[in-house]
């Protein structure tokens, strides 16, 4: 089956000619669907006019840009400075053995995927993770698996 | 009628201030004599969320109200009372929360916790864009420039360069076209006062930079934010349209000659795009690579025109300048650092928030008067200022004062004003692995020395809290420490060996501890320590050997557990769900 790309047309045509906007249309085509698939770099590549090389060269400049999906559940354990010192490294593990997954994986159900992060700001209440675009701070290895339970709860009424 | 202002920044929501609104809005529905109004995060993150209550012109301060909360504290409001011990500030009743305001000085920050960042009204109405409108009524440019330059206003975003002197340099280029940029990539982990500023006042810096394009003659301004900042992103684009709206921003400003028209550009994610010329590479759409200075980009930066860079923190600087004037400016801080500063407290340390102190304020003062000393009473090992590109200094130097002269004396950075705090349960080692681990994903790989360089100090770091240490690699990690500094092209080679120097200039008995003795003082390095059941503290209760994930923590209900430490991968879980402290570390 041909994979449909029409959500990218709209991108496009609206940063069309103006210049420097290329991270801007990867940002705005990876929050389509989670991450840029391939085609869709070709055919980022095909309209502005650059080469694919060029393209590929900027996305795996920025932490930003995924290439492949991600998880329903996208957690982000922040590993700043304030979390550091707070065990950011036991809540990733904490996390990681209540998952069965390792941070940069997604659970085969396609559920939650647990990436690390440089710093998400909120460093008065560390250690921090977050999960969608919801912060959970002052966390404990024991709050964090209550956290991840919930949300497996959740998932298996729904 | 009785006001309820909400901090409502990424740190109160994350506190709770989401439900905590929810509630409020439920509770407050049927009931007249409310007004409920969002605002930023008035710096005391440690006690959020919270509420100010302002009536007949006085304002309470309420603390940690979570929506458990919410009900008894309409009850009281509504039957004209006050909690005072929910209280934690208020003009005329003392609280334990005093010490934390005492010794600040609000000019940058006086409004973020008071005005809503979504209501130009709001802005406007505690005297914002009155400077842009000042300087475009009855100031030149160049007066412009020479009031910044009398100030002595120093960058904020780290180097501390005179901002006056930055904004001379782009104004005498010669070239019609000319760009402003305000660097709100703030990267560095464990700072967040951009964030707060521009999420809690994104008007405040508009109006400085736009200050600065009348000056230097800039007709387009970006903002470059980055995307972790979702809820400063969408602030500050409110903010724009509004600025807009009243003509405040785009064409013919105020009925002038002056035209700026702005753009939002969300940074995706790369700490070297903190270096100006990295950053006009982002704008532009490609990899952040930073290139040679000179050209400096007051005289060929963004698409090749002279540009002006300065940090959020800056540019919020400039209205309050402006409007008081360079002298009363200079009354606050030192001889060569004038003004104040703004500080994120983040770490070990019992309040963390976010603080504007005059400069020459010691860092004593800012742990023991404004954070109330470090949690739980430990002692204070050091302080990391500066981020990836600072250092750690030392309890015994908690004297110093914040100036940049002082903190660069001490091998750290003033920094954008990150401040996280550490006691004894830090590593010193750890810490400079983690900032190596850190600098070594984040260079952009241009220059051998950071990109090589770099990383074979990870490894060494790796090596010694891994026990595997040579007596050699102090010596090593100094001599590869020199030699990045002075091969590599930006700040971010040049300053990313200062984590590992300054703990080894001042923790060196650790280095050393772990290289000879194979021990860890701090007890973190997990190669070097082990986890033991104390035998009269253990009740059997078999929680650790629940949750122990590789079955290393053994035995039966009722009965004394051991840890096999041949299993044991020392992640600690035993320890935090053990309730009896029968977990030992040695």
């Amino acid at each position: 089956m041909e994979n449909n790309l029409s959500y990218i047309e709209d991108v496009l045509n609206r940063y069309k000619g103006k210049k420097g906007s290329l991270i801007t249309i990867l940002q705005q085509v990876q929050a389509k669907k989670g991450y840029l698939e391939q085609e869709a770099l070709e055919l980022v590549a095909k309209r502005t006019g650059m080469s694919t090389a060029s393209i590929y060269g900027v996305v795996t400049f920025y932490a930003q840009f995924r290439l492949t999906p991600i998880g329903k559940h996208l957690i982000r354990v922040c590993h700043g400075t304030a979390c550091h010192v707070q065990n950011a490294e036991g809540l990733t593990e904490a996390i990681s053995s209540e998952l069965g997954i390792k941070a940069g994986e997604t659970t085969p159900d396609g559920l939650f995927t647990i990436e690390t992060v440089a710093c998400l700001g909120c460093c008065s209440l560390s250690p921090v993770i977050m999960i969608g675009e919801k912060v959970y701070g002052k966390l404990t290895t024991d709050k964090a698996r209550k956290i991840i339970r919930d949300y497996k709860k959740m998932e298996m009424a729904s | 009628m009785k006001t309820l202002r909400i901090g409502y920044n990424s740190c109160g929501i994350a506190a709770g201030a989401e439900e905590t609104l929810a509630k409020l809005n439920d509770v407050i529905a049927e009931k007249p004599g409310f007004r409920l109004v969002k605002t930023g995060c008035n710096g005391m993150c440690y006690c959020e969320p919270i509420i100010d209550v302002i009536e007949d012109g006085v304002t309470y301060t309420y603390g940690n109200l979570t929506a458990d909360k919410v009900e008894k504290f309409i009850d009281a409001m509504e039957k004209g009372m006050h909690i005072k011990e929910w209280v934690i500030k208020h003009p005329a009743i003392s609280t334990d929360h005093d010490s934390y305001n005492a010794g600040q000085v609000k000019l940058v920050t006086r409004n973020i916790g008071v005005i809503d960042p979504e209501n130009i009204g709001d802005y406007l109405a505690a005297g914002g864009y009155k400077a842009l409108e000042k300087v475009i009524r009855t100031m030149s440019p160049q007066q412009v420039i020479d009031e910044i330059k009398a100030s002595g206003l120093r960058g904020r975003g780290g180097a501390g360069f005179s901002c006056g002197m930055k904004w001379q340099f782009a104004k005498d280029a010669p070239d019609d076209e000319k760009y402003m940029i305000c660097n709100g990539d703030e990267g560095d982990p464990g700072a967040f006062m951009d964030r707060s500023t521009l999420e809690g006042n994104p008007h405040s810096v508009i109006e400085g930079l736009a200050i600065g394009a009348y000056a230097v003659g800039a007709r387009e301004g970006f903002f470059y934010v980055r995307a972790e900042y979702p809820l400063a992103v969408k602030r500050l684009r409110i903010a724009i349209e509004q600025a807009s709206a009243r003509g405040f921003i785009g064409q013919n400003i105020l009925g002038s000659n002056f035209s700026l028209h702005l753009h939002l550009v969300e940074g995706a994610g790369a700490f070297v795009c903190g270096e100006e010329t990295a950053l006009i590479s982002s704008i532009e759409g490609k990899r952040g690579m930073p290139r040679t200075r000179p050209p400096y980009p007051a005289i060929s930066g963004l698409w090749g025109k002279p540009t002006n860079n300065n940090n959020v923190e800056t540019y919020a600087n400039v209205p309050w300048i402006i409007q008081n004037g360079a002298e009363a400016f200079a009354k606050y801080g030192t001889k060569t650092s004038k003004g104040t500063k703004v500080f994120a407290l983040a770490g070990k340390i019992k309040r963390g928030g976010m603080i504007e102190v005059p400069m020459g304020t010691t860092i004593n003062e800012i742990l023991t008067n404004i954070g109330m000393g470090i949690q739980n009473d430990r002692a204070c090992k050091a302080v990391q200022m500066g981020g990836p590109s600072g250092g750690c200094i030392p309890f015994h130097l908690f004297d110093t004062p914040i100036d940049y002269e002082s903190i660069t004396a001490t091998g750290a950075i003033m920094g954008s004003g990150g401040m996280v705090f550490m006691d004894e349960d830090t590593c010193m080692v750890d810490i400079a692995r983690y900032f190596l681990s850190f600098t070594v994903d984040e260079s952009c790989g241009k220059c051998t020395f950071c990109r090589i360089g770099t990383k074979k100090m990870l490894e060494i770091l790796e090596r010694i809290t891994k026990g595997r240490g040579r007596e050699e690699d102090i010596e090593e990690l100094q001599r590869l420490g020199q030699a990045i500094i002075k091969g590599s092209l930006c700040g971010l080679g040049q300053t990313a060996p200062n984590p590992v120097l300054t703990t080894i200039r001042y923790f060196k008995h650790e280095y050393e501890a772990h290289i000879k003795d194979h021990k860890c003082p701090a007890k973190k390095c997990r190669a070097l320590i082990t986890y033991r059941i104390l035998p009269d503290k253990c009740t059997g209760c078999t929680l650790c050997a629940k949750i122990c994930p590789v079955g290393a923590a053994q035995g039966e209900r009722k009965k004394i557990h051991i840890i096999d430490p041949e299993i044991c991968t020392r992640c600690g879980f035993c320890k935090d769900a053990c309730k009896f402290e029968a977990i030992a570390v040695e």
